[in-house]
């Protein structure tokens, strides 16, 4: 009984949060656009018994998915998202790894005053921060006016607007994901392995390589997950760093759904983004299965 | 002061608890009102004022058509009310209990009959045009003293809008106000509701596409007023904002703002009530409230938007009424245009072109 109820939890709770709302999304996605409240039709009217339910399903079909294939922004605005999150998976890798490093090989004294600066930024509201890179960013910002005091530069970089500053918003904003679970990844690890590697002849650098990165691997792992899966389906930066010109799956998802108001074909692109999505979780399953089996 | 402040909230307070449960919820755009007129509606009618905003007119429509949305009183901009009207979404208005139907303007309800036939389901809030802003200095020193800065060339000629892109360029987000004025800079009927007229807007917008910093609908305001962009096409009243914001941030910047001379869009924001509002009775209460003349103009006054109402002029502010930004001359009127709301084929025609038109694909 106690067993039960201990799975009947967790169940319970992906049932009412995913399986319920995606049901809804999907039988959306089969439908037609509407003039009415709400903007699709059929409406189930169970009023009608048997037959309504009958006349409900009859009228639901693929024709939204096939128009998906039709026009090649679809698979363009998909392919170009999972770029950009890859490409800022990355960079995001690439940043966040030497902060994690130099955190766990700091004194142990410091390391709970790093963790904190880490998870600091947390404090302000996501959109504040984004909203702030914008002053940083744009032709009259802080970063330009100080490139131009500098001499650096004598004409304003154009970042603002463009996908660079989409990557620097996306990498800003994941980073903490990135660090901590490397982090956790490398102060389990045993530094006397380090020393062993380097009494057998390693170079420094070679045994970092050979030792301590696969060491952290399931940390990096975990990390890209943590980056990519929001990453790809991203709205809030690139609609306020990017450019006109930066196609993500989510703006596509919004137009759909607020300026063409077909609920029905936003829903289609959703369920399909949430396809290519299972991929990466799935895989990220697995390697906390296996993580967890080498734990043991 | 202080002390009969505190009176007057318990005063509130109080007459908010002797009527019960009544209270009125209103769904208005951001930096829309006087927030005064709030208080002194609750104090008059001892309905409680419940008063949130929305920044577009695609949020509002999504809530309005997802059903149940709550609010009494809500402002969609013209063309969305009249889909929303026929999607079901409204309540005829009864207009025995809008007493203070009597101060609207003609010149205005008879515009916003294309929308909402006899006027039976809105009145109008306020209006305003879809115009060029431009900072003076930068785009005098560019073009010279003669810059057609009232003119749509200043955008869509390719040649100005190359030199203009040193300084930025921004649009509009918003295909029903950008495609019309483009429609009217090739001399086509800005209405058209065909495909292939619209379609003609495509290679006019590829031409100065690359010197378009970006397509947004409030982010000119303050790029405007900082000197990040030297022109914005986009609505009246955003950019007479930027005007004042740069007046009193004192940084040298001169904004101004002007219907295009080959014709502009005006608008309307009209206020209307859900088919499903709980509360049919103070919502009228409010409609009348904000059509008492000295209301409204107040505020017009705060907001520097022009309205509806003919009564309210005479309370008008100089600096509102006196500016032909906000209330156009009769012949600057005339050159105005209006436009419909385009059908779910032709709507989605738009959105790919203009999703074409911003990212190239």
């Amino acid at each position: 009984m106690r067993r039960f109820i201990l799975i009947a939890v967790p169940f319970i709770w992906l049932m009412a949060l995913f399986l319920v709302p995606f049901a809804i999304v999907l039988k959306i996605s089969l439908s037609d656009i509407a003039l009415s409240i709400p903007p699709y039709t059929p409406q189930l009217d169970l009023t009608e018994g048997w037959a309504g339910i009958k006349a409900f399903f009859a009228e639901l079909d693929f024709e939204n998915y096939v128009f998906l294939t039709q026009d090649q922004l679809y698979w363009k605005a998909y392919v170009s998202s999972l770029q950009i999150a890859l490409i800022s998976t990355i960079l995001t890798l690439l940043v966040g790894y030497p902060i994690a490093y130099g955190m766990a090989q700091a004194p142990d004294e410091w390391r709970a005053t790093l963790l904190l600066l880490v998870i600091l930024p947390f404090w302000t509201s996501f959109l504040i921060r984004v909203y702030s890179w914008m002053g940083i960013l744009s032709n009259e910002g802080f970063l330009n006016q100080f490139l131009l005091w500098t001499g650096l530069i004598s004409t304003p970089l154009v970042i603002l607007n463009t996908n660079t500053a989409v990557y620097i918003g996306i990498v800003y904003t994941y980073l903490p994901f990135m660090i901590l679970p490397i982090y956790a990844a490398l102060e389990k690890m045993d530094g006397s392995l380090l020393e062993a590697a380097e009494d057998l002849g390693c170079s420094r650098l070679t045994a970092f390589w050979l030792v301590t990165i696969p060491l952290s691997k399931s940390g990096i792992i975990a990390g890209c997950f943590l980056v990519f899966i929001p990453a790809l389906g991203e709205f809030v930066i690139p609609s306020l760093l990017g450019g006109s010109d930066t196609l993500m799956i989510g703006k596509v998802l919004w137009e759909e759904f607020f300026s063409n108001r077909d609920w029905p074909v936003a829903s289609a692109v959703a369920v399909i983004l949430l396809l290519i999505l299972i991929i990466p979780i799935v895989l990220f399953q697995r390697n906390e299965q296996k993580q967890r089996e080498m734990d043991q | 002061m202080r002390h009969h402040l505190l009176t007057m909230t318990a005063t509130i307070a109080l007459m908010a608890g002797a009527a019960s449960a009544q209270e009125v919820r209103v769904y208005n755009w951001s930096d829309y009102i006087d927030e005064a007129l709030l208080a002194k509606f609750e104090a008059e009618t001892g309905i409680k004022l419940i008063y949130d905003v929305f920044d577009s007119n695609e949020v509002l429509e999504t809530k309005l058509l997802a059903g149940g949305s709550g609010y009494d009183v809500v402002v969609p901009s013209g063309t969305f009310l009249q889909r929303q009207i026929q999607a079901g979404a409204f309540q005829e208005l009864d207009k025995s209990k809008l007493p203070n139907l009597e101060n609207m303007w003609d010149v205005v309800s008879s515009r916003t009959e294309q929308y909402d036939p006899a006027n039976a389901y809105s009145i109008n809030y306020m209006w305003g045009t879809t115009g060029i802003g431009v900072n003076v200095g930068k785009v005098t020193e560019i073009l010279g003293e003669d810059a057609p800065i009232d003119s749509l060339s200043l955008i869509f000629d390719p040649a100005n809008a190359e030199k203009l892109a040193a300084c930025g360029i921004m649009m509009l987000d918003a295909p029903a106000e950008m495609i019309p004025a483009a429609l009217q800079f090739l001399g086509e009927d800005p209405n058209s509701h065909d495909p292939e007229v619209i379609a003609k807007t495509e290679p006019v917008f590829m031409a100065i596409r690359p010197h378009i910093l970006k397509f947004h609908s409030s982010e000119y305001i303050n790029a405007l007023a900082n000197g990040d962009i030297c022109v914005a096409l986009g609505w009246s009243g955003d950019i007479l904002q930027a005007r004042d914001r740069a007046a009193e941030a004192d940084n040298g910047i001169e904004i101004a703002y002007n219907a295009a001379k080959e014709g502009a869009q005006m608008w309307f924001d009209q206020m209307a009530i859900p088919v499903d509002a709980p509360n049919v009775e103070g919502a009228h209460a409010f409609l009348n409230f904000i059509m008492d003349a000295e209301n409204m103009a107040a505020a017009s006054n705060y907001v520097y938007y022009a309205n509806g109402n003919l009564a309210s002029q005479e309370f008008l502010v100089e600096d509102v009424i006196g500016d032909p930004a906000i209330y156009p001359s009769e012949e600057a009127l005339n050159n105005l245009f209006t436009t419909t709301p385009w059908d779910a084929g032709v709507q989605r025609t738009v959105t790919r072109l203009w999703t074409k038109i911003k990212s190239g694909t």
